[in-house]
């Protein structure tokens, strides 16, 4: 079995895109994104309840793809919630780096979410990760109500 | 299917044994018998294909998307660039001499190897997609209006798609599609209620290149010229691989890409009827396609350089022109009975992979080209291909430019492995161990 694939489809990774977390919707209050990486096909629709406080209050999706846009939903929505929104994008950024460029120390506060960082050693595949993380970082700027679209080849 | 059995009694090393069975199999045998083609020699003419990618064997099954380069075609390329590189038609000199020589004498090559009445009906493109773009942006305008119909149908490439849409937009024309059965066959039975008067031109793919169905472009034509419709062939996935005549089959258009067939990327042509072509207006202006040019008037050449503004690929035709006589040596009937074979054998093994469905024409008979889709169900096609690919494998997953049809039948893409004369049932064979491994993997 070659390495670099098993450090791409860890257990925990192909365990988030078979049963994601989180996956579902959430109604009046909550912001809602399309996210599209036109490249693959792969989509999802990400819902974020903001708190009064700017806390993420909760997130959830549904979406089709690939298991890595898949599972890195799933972990990411896990990560998120709970969490203040300056930490939220903070995390959204030092993700970007995990999975784009050799980080010989990845973020602590990424958790799980540096097992992803097989990702880079698969260019084609980056935008796979970067899908739901895309979306969510749409989401801050965005105000309750209808739902917005952004796409993996729009600038960020 | 005795394809298979031969296939397989021959061995992953014996491809020229299993192409014998292809033979008695295949009426549709050339002059070039199917016995005297040596197929493993013809695969050590393809430099590309000795090597390793990511530390094991190459085994390249993506030739629909872009086949591999013969030795002949790229000496071709190396010599016109050391010997004879200069522009064409307007030169005073030897080497413009010649490099005209050469890029005309491929366009006699491909209208030869088209059936074409003339060379001059053939126009230099840079492939496939321009040609669509070439009618849609001369003929197009010319000949339609507000509510006349363009009928395409539901398995074109986006290439055979987009244009029609961008025209529709701007002349006000109405889009009609031939549905696809769930066979992955155009639905004949529907033609008729969809191919009336109102349509002015049909336009349709030879091969689908995410279903591999063979369509019946005769039958089709006929049926266009019945109600008055001019129609559009779009051959890149056919020239390179079976006999095409544009006069028997009776296209008045017909497009394809010269990188699908053993010459470069960048060149391609356009076969259009002479009546057509000479009626139609520039496209691209500039250099090259005008008999005189005043600050007030301009007058243009007769095609097919009236579609061929500026500095055309030249080394791109040469190549192209070489691809021609290395698929003309080989026979392309031999070349269509070796996808047959190799396709034939590649659904039986497939078949017996778990959780592993084939998408498009069920086996056998003219129906279906040198490639199969497939969906795994435990793995995303794009899971799937990163896989392959680990394994030296290079498939194709995604929804190969057809996203209408894909989202139509709720498919996230495919993963397609597309064959050529140089791959071999042993290819096959490490496609499907590695398929077996894939699914063990993901489930």
């Amino acid at each position: 079995m070659d390495s670099e694939l098993e450090e791409l489809y860890q257990q925990v990774i192909l365990d988030h895109s078979k049963r994601p977390r989180n996956f579902g919707e959430l109604g009046e209050g909550a912001v809602h994104v399309h996210g599209d990486n036109p490249s693959c096909g792969d989509e999802i629709h990400l819902h974020v309840l903001f708190g009064p406080e700017g806390l993420v209050e909760d997130v959830k999706f549904t979406g089709q793809g690939c298991a890595i846009s898949q599972a890195s939903a799933s972990m990411m929505t896990t990560k998120l919630k709970g969490k203040p929104r300056e930490e939220a994008v903070a995390m959204a950024r030092a993700f970007h780096d995990l999975v784009t460029m050799e980080v010989s120390d990845p973020p602590r506060m990424l958790g799980d979410l540096r097992l992803l960082n097989g990702v880079r050693k698969f260019p084609q595949r980056v935008k796979c990760a970067t899908l739901a993380w895309r979306a969510f970082e749409q989401a801050v700027q965005q105000s309750p109500g209808g739902e917005v679209a952004v796409s993996t080849e729009d600038l960020a | 299917m005795n394809n298979a059995d031969g296939a397989k009694a021959g061995g992953a090393e014996s491809p020229t044994n299993t192409v014998d069975s292809a033979n008695s199999a295949n009426s549709a045998s050339s002059a070039n018998s199917l016995n005297t083609v040596d197929w493993a020699a013809v695969r050590a003419e393809f430099p590309i294909l000795d090597q390793e990618v990511q530390g094991r064997r190459l085994v390249y099954l993506d030739s629909a998307a872009s086949s591999q380069k013969p030795r002949a075609v790229i000496d071709a390329l190396v010599r016109y660039y050391e010997h004879d590189n200069a522009n064409v038609h307007r030169g005073l000199h030897e080497l413009s001499t010649r490099a005209t020589t050469a890029y005309e004498g491929a366009r006699e090559k491909v209208a030869r190897y088209l059936g074409a009445a003339s060379a001059e009906e053939v126009v230099f493109t840079r492939g496939t997609t321009e040609g669509v773009n070439l009618v849609a942006n001369t003929w197009g305008p010319a000949n339609l209006r507000a509510g006349d119909v363009v009928l395409l149908t539901e398995m074109e490439h986006h290439s055979n798609l987009v244009p029609w849409m961008l025209l529709a937009e701007r002349l006000g024309l109405r889009l009609r599609h031939v549905p696809v059965t769930d066979e992955g066959l155009l639905d004949l039975a529907k033609l008729p209620e969809l191919l009336t008067p109102e349509v002015k031109l049909f336009a349709f793919t030879h091969i689908s290149n995410s279903l591999g169905t063979v369509n019946p472009v005769a039958q089709l034509c006929a049926a266009a010229r019945a109600v008055g419709a001019v129609t559009l062939v779009d051959a890149a996935q056919s020239v390179g691989h079976l006999p095409v005549n544009v006069q028997e089959l009776g296209c008045d258009f017909l497009v394809f890409s010269g990188h699908k067939m053993c010459a470069p990327t960048g060149i391609g042509a356009l076969y259009g009827r002479r009546a057509l072509l000479e009626a139609m207006p520039p496209w691209h202006g500039g250099g090259e396609m005008i008999n005189s040019v005043t600050f007030e008037k301009v007058t243009f050449k007769a095609p097919p350089h009236r579609f061929e503004a500026g500095t055309p690929n030249i080394a791109g035709a040469v190549g192209l022109g070489a691809a021609v006589d290395y698929l003309e040596k080989l026979g392309r009937a031999a070349i269509f009975a070796h996808d047959q074979q190799l396709v034939g054998y590649a659904m039986e093994r497939l078949a017996g992979v778990p959780g592993l469905r084939i998408i498009g024409p069920p086996r056998g008979g003219a129906q279906r080209a040198g490639l199969v889709s497939f969906v795994m169900e435990a793995a995303h096609p794009h899971d799937l291909t990163t896989f392959a690919d680990r394994y030296g494998l290079a498939l194709r997953g995604g929804h190969h430019c057809n996203q209408p049809l894909m989202r139509k039948w709720r498919l996230p893409g495919t993963t397609r492995a597309s064959f050529y004369f140089y791959n071999t049932t042993g290819e096959v064979d490490r496609m499907v161990e590695v398929l077996h491994e894939a699914h063990r993997f993901f489930r």
